[in-house]
């Protein structure tokens, strides 16, 4: 498999997509951080933009790339290649050269100006999200075979978990607030990767405020180690299930 | 050396292909032909594992192919659009092929490689080459591991004269190394000299499977475009008595 | 009595119990007592007597009687480790307990496991001073206040030290008090607690990690300067509760990492100025039946929110301090602010109805909303708002 990603990888890194992906990074982050003498502030104000822009580009930019190799993905189909090399190395390469644009762009002006615990939550959550993001975008891309509705669709599915998931949480919210509903939101939560994170975030910039109402929820899940383990475990299957799935139809998929 | 047994395939209310039964042999170069959507480019997938057919069974060397891989090891590849990632080079491209086949650098079939002086561009990257240098790298990659089955999709389109006389002679010379190809075509003169048979598609089954010198007789014509321009009219005639 | 004698307690003496010690003593004598461990049940103190340890001597309570009780003025007792205490839920039982008496003086003793730790009980100019008070209770019940003062006047509680009490200082009834420099820390429920405790003032403490932090009620005259009150976290938790205190003033205290900084209800005419509100979950709640309250001169920096309110009437003054958030811009450069600021934020108010909303705060469909609901006020209290607000924080001159 390494010999395909190795490939993959370094035509990526390449792309002027990627390159641009990173400065406006890096620029970005810099920026944030000269600008906020503080770094929890600095964090909070990257989150907003890392929480948008990091899933928005992802998944674009790899449902581009996946449409646009349609028939590199042929011709590796055409050698003596499993199917399940081809795609993983695939995703692999794409998802390596995502996570390290975002490395490069973000993890770099943590590393100098925000080297704190929140400021590696939101490394490890931007990886995690780029990561994300390329699966979702392997499996609106295998399943759709015309690129503009492909494309449509990872901008759909971009802008349900950016926004309309939160807003369909929120009517919830309001609607059953007399009911205990409490630890259902937490696994509600979970149903979305872009809330993980910034569950994750503000437990440590806003702990203060979490402790209150909420407290007793955050303290018993997120506080705890068997807690965190879930949400690490959660953001993995969301890694590996929409890839999974697109495995499998790949596997069958008339090219 | 491959054998197609009743092999179906239809996408959505499409039938591509129609019960196709075929058996191709090594030493034998095929001319696929047929109009545009007579199930060529799918019978060549099939054949390469790109399309699953829906039923039937295809055979390599005698053993069913079905969810196989290592078989493609015996086939070279020229697609019809040879597209790459566009910020991989040349040289890459080839690395990349080199380090699937597995195949010790010594034992490298070059002489497209040399003949198309594609060593002078090692570094250009993919998206910057002109189609026709693409499909010199494709023709390259097909011919590079000595496979005993060649698979060229359209090979010529988009060569220059000079290119395409340089494949035909390739191919010519690899005819006579006993290996299987397969062409398709719509340029029907470059296939005279090289085709030993040709299968004619038509709405997903073929026509005929017939080789060429038995073709040219039938017909009465010494080229196969005229040939084929006969049989279009035979046919067209029965079918207008037929309606009539 | 020609001059005050000294007794000497000890195995070895002559002299071996406290309470035979207190048995031949007379009013102005001092009793040495040297290092063991004393078991003498409830020693109970009437004469005027310093009671010194000497090389930490210990004085077993042995979870049945209150170690030391003292009915009489001018009574020292210093240099003890008093411990294990009865525990009652009928009568308070403490390791020095102060019945009706005045000038009493209790000072650098340890005290380890007890129920209440010193209780002045309708005392009068006494010093508790130095002293280092631990309990281990598991809850609130089990557990008595570590320094509790009850219908007392003008005492001295200075450089203690309390953990793991139910309130650290409690005081009902006690006036004219001076509480300084104590470090109460960890205890179950409040760090401080006083009622109907008029003209008291509270200096350079620091009340960290308590359960519910520190409540404050019906008083009037407070001064509460130069405190920190810090990682008070939870569900009904402050730093700084305030309700019906009137005519006080809270000035150059910190506080930082609180789930709530203060909550003031029905509170008026305090001034709070000088103060650090940092990294709190609401740096302030006020709620509308507060009045005349002025806030000035205060930082607010890192706190998830600024100010909440449970209603749209406003009749207190935000003037001069210095809010973080604040966006606006100062073109005359007097390092004023040109636009209001309004520290209540439309999200803010809605989690205060719906606290699970908690989990979307920082969502960008949240962050929206509240950038909206800034520039064009509709729902957030229309009168709460600083109209100067500060370009560059306040220099804040800390006693730490």
């Amino acid at each position: 498999m390494s010999k395909i990603v190795k490939y993959v990888i370094a035509d990526l890194l390449r792309s002027r997509a990627i390159m641009v992906y990173a400065l406006v990074l890096l620029v970005l982050s810099i920026s944030v951080f000269s600008i906020e003498d503080n770094a929890d502030k600095g964090v909070v104000s990257l989150l907003n933009i890392i929480l948008f822009v990091v899933p928005l580009v992802s998944i674009i930019f790899s449902t581009v790339y996946l449409y646009n190799s349609a028939e590199f993905i042929e011709l590796l189909v055409s050698q003596p290649l499993k199917r399940r090399t081809i795609w993983m190395s695939i995703f692999t390469g794409l998802a390596g050269a995502v996570a390290l644009a975002f490395l490069i762009g973000v993890g770099v002006p943590i590393l100098l100006y925000a080297f704190t615990p929140s400021g590696i939550i939101l490394l490890l959550s931007g990886m995690m999200l780029s990561l994300i993001f390329v699966s979702i975008a392997m499996w609106a891309a295998v399943r759709i075979r015309d690129k503009a509705k492909g494309i449509g669709l990872s901008i759909l599915l971009w802008l349900y978990f950016a926004l309309l998931f939160d807003a369909l949480v929120l009517f919830i919210l309001f609607q059953f607030s007399d009911y205990p509903i409490e630890n259902g939101m937490v696994a509600v939560a979970m149903l979305n990767p872009i809330d993980i994170s910034r569950i994750l975030i503000l437990l440590q910039v806003d702990i203060s405020a979490m402790m209150g109402y909420t407290g007793a929820i955050f303290r018993n899940f997120f506080g705890t180690g068997w807690g965190m383990t879930i949400t690490v475990l959660v953001l993995m299957a969301w890694t590996a299930v929409p890839v999974w799935f697109s495995l499998r139809f790949f596997k069958q998929k008339d090219l | 050396m491959i054998t197609i047994q009743n092999i179906s395939k239809r996408f959505g209310k499409l039938q591509v292909l129609d019960n196709v039964s075929l058996t191709l042999n090594g030493g034998q170069c095929v001319a696929l032909i047929g109009p545009n959507g007579s199930g060529k480019t799918t019978l060549i997938k099939s054949i390469l594992g790109m399309v699953m057919p829906q039923s039937g069974a295809l055979l390599f060397k005698g053993n069913p192919v079905g969810q196989q891989w290592e078989y493609r090891r015996d086939i070279g590849y020229m697609p019809q659009i040879g597209r790459y990632p566009e910020n991989m080079t040349i040289g890459q491209v080839l690395d990349m092929m080199k380090d699937i086949r597995k195949v010790p650098e010594a034992a490298l079939d070059r002489d497209l490689f040399d003949v198309f002086e594609l060593d002078k561009m090692l570094d250009k990257r993919m998206g910057t080459l002109s189609g026709g240098t693409r499909q010199k790298v494709s023709a390259c990659l097909a011919f590079m591991f000595k496979p005993e089955v060649l698979i060229l999709d359209e090979p010529t389109a988009g060569l220059d004269p000079v290119s395409t006389e340089l494949l035909k002679d390739k191919i010519l010379a690899e005819k006579n190394n006993n290996r299987l190809i397969i062409i398709t075509s719509h340029v029907l003169s470059d296939l005279d000299d090289l085709a030993t048979e040709v299968i004619y598609m038509q709405e997903g089954r073929p026509l005929f499977h017939k080789p060429l010198e038995v073709l040219k007789e039938e017909t009465g014509t010494d080229r196969l475009a005229k040939a084929i321009a006969r049989i279009m009219a035979k046919q067209g005639m029965k079918k207008g008595v037929t309606t009539v | 009595m020609g001059h005050a004698a000294t007794i000497q307690v000890s195995a070895t003496h002559r002299i071996t119990s406290i309470k035979r010690a207190l048995e031949i003593a007379v009013d102005g004598d001092t009793i040495q007592v040297y290092a063991g461990t004393y078991r003498e049940g409830n020693i109970v103190i009437r004469k005027r007597v310093a009671l010194i340890g000497v090389g930490n001597p210990v004085i077993d309570g042995e979870k049945q009687y209150e170690p030391i009780s003292i009915f009489v003025p001018h009574v020292t007792v210093s240099g003890f480790t008093i411990k294990a205490s009865g525990q009652s839920s009928v009568r308070d039982i403490a390791a020095v307990k102060l019945y009706e008496t005045h000038h009493v003086t209790v000072a650098d003793n340890v005290l380890d496991d007890n129920f209440f730790g010193i209780y002045l009980q309708g005392s009068k100019q006494c010093t508790i001073r130095n002293n280092r008070l631990t309990a281990y209770g598991k809850t609130e019940q089990v557990t008595g206040n570590g320094i509790h003062g009850w219908k007392s006047d003008s005492l001295v509680i200075s450089g203690n030290t309390v953990v793991g009490h139910r309130d650290g200082i409690y005081l009902e009834f006690v006036t004219h008090t001076d509480v300084r420099d104590n470090q109460v820390l960890n205890n179950r429920r409040y760090g401080l607690h006083f009622m109907f405790s008029h003209e008291n003032g509270y200096y350079d403490n620091a009340f960290t990690g308590n359960g519910s932090g520190v409540a404050v009620m019906y008083t009037k005259h407070v001064r509460m300067e130069r405190n920190v009150f810090s990682e008070n976290w939870g569900d009904a938790a402050y730093g700084l509760l305030l309700k019906e205190i009137t005519d006080s003033h809270i000035e150059h205290n910190v506080f930082v990492r609180n789930t709530t900084g203060i909550l003031m209800e029905g509170s008026n005419r305090v001034q709070i100025q000088h103060n650090q509100f940092e990294g709190n979950g609401w740096a302030l709640k006020i709620q509308t039946s507060c009045m005349d309250n002025v806030l000035t001169q205060n930082n607010f920096v890192h706190n998830t929110f600024d100010v909440a309110t449970n209603g749209s009437l406003m009749l207190n003054k935000f003037e001069r301090n210095y809010w973080d958030k604040y966006e606006g811009y100062d073109l005359d450069k007097d390092r004023e602010g040109d636009v209001p600021y309004r520290p209540v934020s439309l999200y803010s108010m809605v989690v205060e109805k719906y606290p699970m909303a908690m989990l979307l705060f920082r969502s960008f469909m949240v962050t929206l909303l509240d950038r909206t609901e800034r520039v064009m006020p509709s729902l957030i209290p229309e009168d709460l708002k600083d109209d100067y607000p500060l370009m560059r924080p306040v220099v804040m001159a800390y006693a730490e």
